[in-house]
């Protein structure tokens, strides 16, 4: 499947059998610098929408809202050591976390690629 | 207030032209960074920065007897101090409480405060009801830059046609002509590095910025740099590490108070909280405001509690971030003084975690002014 994004700046992506989750090349542009990447346990159950992870720029803390429901895979462990790969590889090798979706429905009300940049260029 | 009613500075433009992302302070429009806080902080670490301050106030106050005058609103020695010097000082309050923090500095024909953006105008009136027989003067139309770093000595020496400042000592205030233009300058900072404080008229601050921006060694720098440098510097920043309900011992700013204004001094007492302040002199205070380094890598920041080994609170996070330099987060805070010993252990509630930091000697690097 190809990348969905959301209005807060996440995209989700199906590799492998599980979805990839993580934040925008525009999120991580707004955020600066990041120094400190929260990443939910495996196995923890999220919702859509919820809080299921934090990026700590040099300014400031902001929340990632899981976009999709289900249960966390896997973290990506190379955010521990090096935070500053979700500003080099936003949407590539700064992933934050893999999870199963429980209602795969959730995609259809997410933006294509298309859609979304559409949506970050009124956001100027 | 919203961006349309943003102040703008002398050097908008500048920082526009220059990539600024620009985020509202104290009722300006001012830079947060040019592209990244960690580079400008690094740079300035490394070789020199230029910060556009001139959101600050500046205040002048003359008068024959302003120095006995301004000495009733501070606990500094004013007296005393020589033309073309400037000092550290406490505005408080008859609690203890710090109003502001400023520099005075001694001009000959009179002072010159400068002070903070959010207190400039509260300042102002503070010093119009209180300094009678003075002259109170807060011009508005004047520029201040900044530039700090281990290359800015070089750097302003070039805007002085190669004019020498290595009889400029740290905390020495005087006229000097920088590219053609009368300037007061200050080696001073807030960086804990060399460097040197400008006050310029409005009109050519571009043209002084811009001399500096032509030197390889001078980037300009925002206000996240000027955050995180003063934070590993250990200087507090006013209305989140020092204000109003703090006082200058709890904040570990005693030095601030002159030894002429300590009892026994010369001229003891005699300012505004004198009695807490002196108390605690002698005394302590309950409270201390310390350097904490969390353990782990997440920043613990403004507003978060500090517990105990029992889990009782014992202090609260005023700062907190990213010390780019020392490459881990870093804290200030309140902790109560039996757990204010370098070395302490304490924890702070983060997102329903409870992450460790340990109490730490200020500053977090080593200062490097030119004494």
């Amino acid at each position: 499947m190809s990348t969905k994004y959301t209005e807060d700046h996440e995209w989700v992506r199906e590799q492998d059998g599980v979805y990839a989750v993580g934040i925008t090349d525009y999120a991580q542009e707004q955020l600066g610098e990041i120094v400190y990447v929260e990443l939910p346990e495996a196995g923890r159950e999220v919702t859509r929408g919820e809080d299921a992870a934090v990026v700590e720029s040099v300014k400031a803390a902001s929340e990632v809202k899981s976009p999709l429901s289900g249960g966390v895979v896997e973290a990506n462990a190379k955010l521990a050591d090096s935070p500053e790969l979700v500003n080099a590889e936003p949407e590539s090798g700064g992933w934050f976390y893999t999870m199963r979706a429980s209602d795969a429905s959730e995609l259809e009300k997410l933006m294509d690629a298309d859609a979304y940049k559409k949506f970050v260029q009124s956001l100027a | 207030m919203t961006s349309t009613e943003l102040r703008h500075t002398p050097l908008h433009a500048l920082h526009l032209e220059h990539g600024a992302k620009i985020t509202p302070f104290a009722g300006y429009a001012m830079p947060l960074h040019y592209g990244g806080i960690i580079g400008e902080h690094l740079h300035v670490r490394k070789a020199a920065g230029l910060f556009d301050v001139s959101h600050m106030g500046v205040i002048d106050v003359a008068g024959g007897g302003a120095a006995r005058a301004l000495e009733a609103l501070m606990p500094a020695d004013i007296v005393s101090l020589p033309r073309g010097r400037q000092r550290y000082a406490l505005l408080t309050n008859a609690r203890g409480g710090i109003i502001d923090d400023l520099m005075v500095q001694n001009l000959g024909e009179h002072f010159r405060l400068v002070v903070n953006a959010a207190c400039k105008t509260r300042d102002a009136e503070h010093l119009r009801a209180h300094l009678n027989g003075c002259t109170v003067d807060a011009p508005e139309d004047g520029a201040l830059l900044a530039l700090q770093g281990p290359a800015a000595a070089a750097a302003l020496s070039e805007t002085l046609g190669g004019g020498d400042l290595s009889d400029m000592k740290f905390m020495d205030a005087r006229a000097l002509r920088l590219d053609g233009i009368d300037c007061t300058v200050a080696r001073s900072g807030y960086t804990g590095e060399d460097g040197f404080e400008v006050s310029l008229p409005a009109a050519r601050a571009e043209q002084l910025a811009r001399r500096l921006l032509a030197n390889p060694q001078v980037r300009l720098a925002g206000l996240g740099a000027r955050d995180s440098l003063r934070m590993e510097a250990g200087l507090r920043l006013h209305g989140s590490d020092i204000g109003e309900a703090t006082t200058p011992v709890e904040a570990g700013l005693g030095w601030a108070v002159a030894k002429a204004r300590r009892s026994g001094g010369a001229r003891a007492g005699g300012f505004p909280g004198a009695d807490v302040i002196l108390r605690q002199l002698s005394g302590g205070a309950a409270r201390r405001l310390v350097g904490l380094i969390p353990r782990g890598r997440a920043p613990v920041r403004a507003g978060a509690a500090l517990l105990g080994a029992n889990g009782a609170a014992v202090g609260e996070v005023t700062s907190g971030g990213f010390g780019p330099s020392v490459s881990h987060p870093i804290s200030l805070g309140y902790a109560q003084a039996e757990h204010a010993a370098p070395g302490a252990e304490l924890r702070a509630p983060v997102r329903g975690r409870e992450l460790p930091l340990t109490v730490a000697a200020l500053p977090f690097v080593r200062h490097n002014f030119y004494r």
